[in-house]
């Protein structure tokens, strides 16, 4: 680990001499809001962003991705084989992605990337990223990354973290992927002293994220009490089961497979799909076994806040970027819901008389 | 408090105490500024939590089909449409149902206030006299409400609820206001234009369906979208995908939407899908002198055969 500044005067220079060796993505205003995009030559990150819209996931997991290509066609050699067609898996970097986004690529690998499990798809992308992160100084009222295990200045999952400092960007080169990309652009003045100030910066921004989203009980909840609590009907009421809360989300990981053909040519592609749609759990027979809208709310809130707790004992499925908190067409608030189920005691047994 | 905050209340009370119902739909105050949460009250001790303000853009009518209950609900203007047709499409039964009619004082985007304070932080928001104080770190900053009213409100024709059980206050009066620019607008362009004029429109559409799950008419048990077999439409992000669903459910909106605003509202993304479901108003209006929801006896055009219906195109 080491400390360089980069003045912004030489910034320009150095994403353009970046984008010779990388694909560079950062974000862009487009229309109305932030996103992350893939940045063509001359086209430089839009810092003053907030947080983006979406989150930067799709960067190494697309919304919609053909798997594989196939043919029926018994004419043809090849038919009735699986073929990947050719993905640019050259190295890539997020330049500007937020902390909170950049642990949450560290949540989604314990989906992709398991033991008995390696989605080569994911992995190869995943592989290919550097992740140049954003500190916050000003985070957002709808912001508790600090009540969710990140923060600010939170390094997980980043290769490099800048801090914006007016006229320069202090610059905490975390890896060796985040060494390759500081040569690239021919960043090296070094900053020595930078780790007092650097640590200050991180306390301030701390200190402005609005906390008041307590979790630390979740661990401990009983799981079947906490399924029958009295408050899910409640919860779910004004839920309209859309995808927005999840597709914004940028731990949420699931996807469904889908054959798209046409005669005998096909594809096989994955979307991006939600727990919060009827289709996601219904089977083949008709038999749906979440059937009704508080089934997969709920099933969204305790995926998010115990079963995964419990499952990996890393915290909450939840970065708290608070993108689902202020795009829900309906204002269905997790940092309520978080206090509901921390808070939950069950009712006391009664006595058989 | 508003007078119908407190009125909605009394009246929830009344009903709840009394038995006429088994429960009452309402709004609640939200966790954000500018936002307030539908929300479902079964315990007359509980009718505090009920607001109204011009938060209260979703459109209660949604929450309708498929209850077996007796409910009482809140309705605007164009909720209240949107219960009419519910009532024709027997979607509801109207013996279950107490409306509780808000002649409507028209409800805010919360977008144009974000971007009327310069995208700002806001943490608090007060309404009076058709202003709204909006204030945030370092900040305090008054805007006129008609300056940021959700596009629909700004040119509604119907505040007042065509059919109600309980009035929260006197008609107000409606105004005159052309609804069609835009779509004129695009009605002018060359099939090119208006063809690239659309993938522009959808071209940031995340599939999410929050704008068909919002809207009222959207109760099919299985969405075209939905279906597998056969799978009419593809699930990617495909912009001839994209555009399918919304041009099909626009379609399926003719004659029945009420121009509520609560697809665009939920959109996350800001996208316009009104323009496609105003032409299918527009056209409505000049073939067969029809509005949608005005009257909860008269079934859509689309779904009825009269002998003056206009048949140019079936030549
Ligand atoms: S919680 Fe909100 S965003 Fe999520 S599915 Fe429900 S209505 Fe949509
Ligand atoms: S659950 Fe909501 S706040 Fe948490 S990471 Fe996902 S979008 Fe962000
Ligand atoms: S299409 Fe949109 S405006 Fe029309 S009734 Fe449905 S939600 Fe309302
Ligand atoms: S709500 Fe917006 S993003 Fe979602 S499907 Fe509708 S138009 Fe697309």
């Amino acid at each position: 680990m080491r400390f360089l500044k980069i003045a912004k005067d030489d910034w320009t220079r150095g994403v353009e001499d970046l984008k010779k060796s990388f694909r560079v993505f950062g974000p862009v205003k487009e229309k109305e809001a932030y996103d992350f995009r893939l940045l063509d030559k001359g086209v430089l990150p839009d810092f003053s962003f907030q947080n983006t819209r979406l989150s930067p996931k799709s960067t190494v997991y697309p919304q919609s991705e053909i798997l594989f290509e196939y043919t029926l066609d018994e004419s043809k050699a090849d038919h009735h084989v699986h073929k990947v067609p050719e993905k640019d898996y050259s190295p890539r970097v997020i330049l500007g992605i937020r902390p909170c986004d950049a642990k949450a690529f560290e949540l989604v690998r314990l989906n992709f990337d398991t033991p008995e499990y390696k989605d080569p798809y994911w992995l190869s992308a995943y592989e290919a990223t550097t992740k140049v992160g954003l500190a916050c100084d000003d985070p957002c009222s709808t912001c508790f990354c600090t009540s969710a295990g990140s923060g600010p200045y939170d390094e997980a999952g980043l290769d490099v973290l800048l801090a914006d400092r007016d006229d320069h960007f202090l610059a905490k080169v975390l890896t060796e992927k985040g060494e390759a990309f500081v040569s690239a652009a021919g960043w090296n003045t070094e900053a020595p002293d930078a780790e007092a100030g650097f640590e200050k910066l991180a306390a301030e921004a701390e200190g402005k994220v609005p906390g008041g989203v307590p979790t630390d009980k979740l661990a401990d909840k009983e799981t079947v009490a906490l399924h029958g609590a009295d408050f899910w009907e409640d919860v779910a009421f004004s839920c309209i089961n859309c995808g927005t809360c999840t597709y914004l989300c940028p731990t949420c990981w699931c996807f469904d497979i889908q054959d798209e053909v046409k005669g005998a040519e096909g594809v096989r592609m994955r979307n991006w799909d939600s727990c919060m749609f009827p289709l996601f759990t219904l089977h083949g027979s008709g038999h749906n076994p979440r059937a009704t809208k508080v089934d997969r709310v709920r099933q969204r809130f305790m995926h998010k806040l115990k079963y995964f707790v419990d499952r990996y004992g890393r915290g909450i499925q939840c970065v708290g970027c608070g993108r689902c908190v202020s795009s829900c067409p309906v204002n269905i608030d997790i940092r309520r819901v978080a206090r509901l189920m921390n808070e939950f005691e069950p009712a006391p047994e009664k006595c058989p008389a | 408090m508003s007078d119908y905050t407190q009125k909605i209340r009394e009246t929830a009370k009344k009903l709840l105490s009394e038995g006429k119902v088994d429960a009452v739909i309402g709004y609640r105050e939200g966790t954000l500024p500018l936002m307030a949460e539908p929300c479902l009250v079964k315990d007359p001790e509980k009718v505090d939590q009920l607001v109204f303000n011009s938060f209260c853009g979703v459109n209660l009518a949604n929450y309708l089909p498929k209850r077996k209950d007796r409910v009482a609900v809140v309705a605007k203007g164009c909720d209240s449409r949107n219960i009419a047709l519910h009532i024709v499409e027997n979607q509801v039964d109207r013996e279950r149902l107490f409306v509780i009619g808000a002649p409507c004082t028209r409800m805010v985007d919360r977008r144009k206030v974000a971007a009327a304070v310069g995208g700002r932080e806001i943490s608090g928001v007060s309404e009076q006299d058709g202003k709204l104080t909006v204030s945030g770190p370092g900040y305090e900053q008054t805007v006129d409400k008609k300056d940021v009213l959700q596009d629909n409100c700004s040119i509604c024709i119907h505040r007042n609820p065509v059919l109600a059980d309980e009035m929260l206050g006197e008609k107000l009066p409606e105004q005159e206001a052309d609804r069609y620019a835009d779509v004129r607008e695009v009605e002018a362009m060359s099939p090119e234009e208006r063809f690239a004029h659309f993938k522009d429109l959808f071209s940031e559409c995340i599939r999410c369906y929050a704008c068909r799950n919002a809207c009222p008419l959207c109760y099919c048990p299985t969405c075209f979208v939905d279906e597998s077999k056969p799978q009419w439409v593809g699930k990617s992000i495909d912009p001839t995908d994209t555009m399918t669903f919304h041009f099909l459910r626009a379609f399926h909106c003719a004659g029945r939407c009420t121009d509520c605003g609560a697809c665009e509202r939920a959109c996350p993304v800001g996208i316009k899908v009104r323009q496609l479901t105003r032409k299918l108003e527009k056209d409505c209006l000049g073939l067969f002198d029809w509005e949608a929801g005005m009257n909860p006896d008269v079934r859509p055009p689309l779904d009825t055969w009269r002998p003056e219906d206009p048949e140019e195109f079936i030549k």
